[in-house]
């Protein structure tokens, strides 16, 4: 049996979760205050997941960077990967929020898209 | 000289979500004035997730939080100015601004909603002694770099202050390939929130030392490293526990304060623990039809509470406009004094014949109390008092008030709030 420590983030009192793992399987959640804390650990210690939000360089627009995020959250294990994808990613203005920027990233099934309405240069 | 209505100072989410609500409330004549060459405020630099979960009930990141209010503007085909810095406003609500455009230029207000937001502690305001060598930068400036103009400010980063833009920082310099070394924070708890911990913070090893703060800079020219020190309960370094932390770049994220020079310049009354106008239940300022809602009034956590504060003052505003010239009878008023534990209130005074049916009251609290009550005295007698767990300085708290509780208390002046222990 091992034991993992998280923090519960799901309001200020901030608990501190002791996790009982056999495997991949949880065994027990301690620590808990509420129902709240003990479905949180059992999604971190399963299958934590993130939104993951970035810029990525824009060409011929009116600001030189758009911001972006996963349309979905993507596996945690999967973030530094994303990112890297999106470092060589240029996108020719004019942008639209929900454009997708970048699809499947990381082989997720996530698109990337725009969370930002970008004009072109010589846009009014 | 041109004349509005209503004039807002400030085209951020406090500004944007006024001006909607204003012109819902059957005002036309509305003008935004924002320095910036876009609407949207500091949103436009937040390009994480989080945002609207009340609001919209869903998580946006700050842009497109911004996008839902600009698109509201535009559809209501409400006037704004961009590039547009306000300079002055006199106690007659005389707006003088500037632009590239049009120079200086004039314009009578009946009403103004100041919606200028705040700006972050600098390091001058901190004492930390050594040079004044490049790389040290708020947090909020160096967001700016990286989300904004494609720049890194540094790539061995230590950073003071646990604020949520210092927290959001490390996660955002770390994804772009810094070295966050640590968090240093001055107190004995964090200023963030949980959330923000847990995911900018744990989930990339980046150590948090509470009850630390930096007590040197060393490097002439560019940052080399900080000297970080334990601090005793009174925040004095503890001599023996210094610890050298070579790195290029120190980012401070140590508190925002509202930025109320034009208020105060017309005249407006200030709360000196806010840093913001005092203000009544209709959130205006001891200035007649001068209003003030979002981070100029008190700094918020959360984005949607500014929105709903601000959509407030600009009913509030509409309010005054039609009205006026009618009489201002105010009749009964009651103080709200926040005592043990309680910082501040926003409003600090009521008018009942003036609220609308509910009202929320919102304050901060002087530090962490666990197993408390959040009380309201109505003088001698104690009304409200909810259970809490726990409550926190970094987590705004709000107690709402209605309309038909205060009439039962046709004799009442002061309201008093304050935390008791269970």
């Amino acid at each position: 049996m091992e034991r993992k420590y998280l923090t519960c983030i799901n309001c200020p009192m901030g608990c501190a979760l002791t996790v009982e793992m056999e495997g991949d399987e949880v065994v027990n959640v301690g620590g808990n205050t509420c129902n709240r804390g003990d479905t949180y650990a059992r999604k971190e210690m399963t299958n934590p997941t993130r939104i993951v939000t970035s810029t990525v360089r824009v060409v011929g627009g009116k600001s030189d960077m758009v911001s972006v995020k996963t349309k979905e959250d993507i596996p945690k294990g999967k973030i530094f990967e994303c990112i890297e994808k999106l470092k060589n990613v240029q996108i020719q203005a004019p942008i639209h929020i929900g454009d997708v920027i970048l699809a499947n990233v990381a082989g997720t099934g996530i698109d990337v898209v725009a969370t930002k309405n970008i004009a072109g240069m010589n846009e009014a | 000289m041109r004349d509005y209505d209503i004039v807002i100072i400030g085209g951020g989410p406090a500004g944007l979500a006024a001006a909607v609500s204003a012109k819902q409330n059957g005002v036309d004549s509305i003008l935004i004035l924002e320095r910036d060459n876009e609407l949207g405020g500091i949103l436009n630099q937040c390009i994480h997730n989080g945002f609207g979960l009340h609001t919209f009930k869903e998580e946006l990141t700050g842009p497109e939080y911004a996008d839902r209010f600009i698109q509201q503007v535009n559809q209501l085909q409400i006037e704004y100015k961009l590039n547009t810095m306000v300079t002055d406003i006199d106690s007659s609500k005389k707006v003088t601004a500037m632009n590239r455009d049009e120079g200086m230029f004039e314009i009578q207000a009946k009403a103004v909603i100041l919606a200028m937001g705040c700006r972050e502690r600098a390091r001058g305001a901190l004492n930390i002694p050594g040079y004044r060598p490049a790389g040290i930068f708020s947090a909020g400036t160096a967001q700016r770099l990286v989300n904004m103009e494609g720049y890194m400010p540094g790539r061995e980063v230590v950073i003071l202050g646990s604020g949520d833009i210092g927290l959001i920082m490390a996660r955002r310099m770390t994804l772009e390939g810094a070295k966050v070394k640590v968090v240093a924070e001055l107190m004995p708890y964090s200023g963030g929130l949980k959330r923000n911990i847990v995911q900018c913070l744990d989930d990339y090893g980046i150590p948090l030392k509470l009850s630390h703060t930096v007590i040197d800079i060393k490097g002439k020219e560019r940052v080399e490293g900080v000297t970080l020190a334990e601090v005793d309960e009174k925040g004095s370094p503890i001599a023996g526990t210094e610890e050298f932390y070579p790195c290029d770049t120190l980012l401070l994220s140590v508190g925002l304060i509202p930025e109320n020079e034009l208020s105060r310049g017309m005249g407006v009354e200030m709360n000196p623990v806010t840093s913001g106008p005092k203000v009544n239940e209709s959130l205006e300022t001891n200035m007649d039809g001068v209003f003030a809602c979002g981070n100029v009034l008190h700094v918020h956590d959360l984005v949607d509470y500014v929105s709903e504060e601000a959509a407030a003052a600009g009913r509030n505003a509409a309010a005054y406009v039609s009205a006026c010239g009618a009489g201002n009878e105010e009749g009964q008023e009651i103080a709200l004094k926040p005592v043990s534990g309680v910082r501040y209130t926003v409003p600090s005074t009521i008018h009942p014949a003036h609220m609308s049916d509910e009202l929320t009251v919102r304050f901060r609290v002087d530090g962490v109390y666990r197993n408390c009550y959040v009380s309201a005295y109505f003088d001698d007698e104690r009304v409200i008092y909810r259970k809490r767990q726990i409550v926190a300085p970094g987590e705004m708290e709000e107690v709402k008030l209605t309309k038909e509780q205060l009439l039962r208390y046709p004799d009442l002046k002061t309201i008093t709030f304050m935390i008791e222990e269970a």
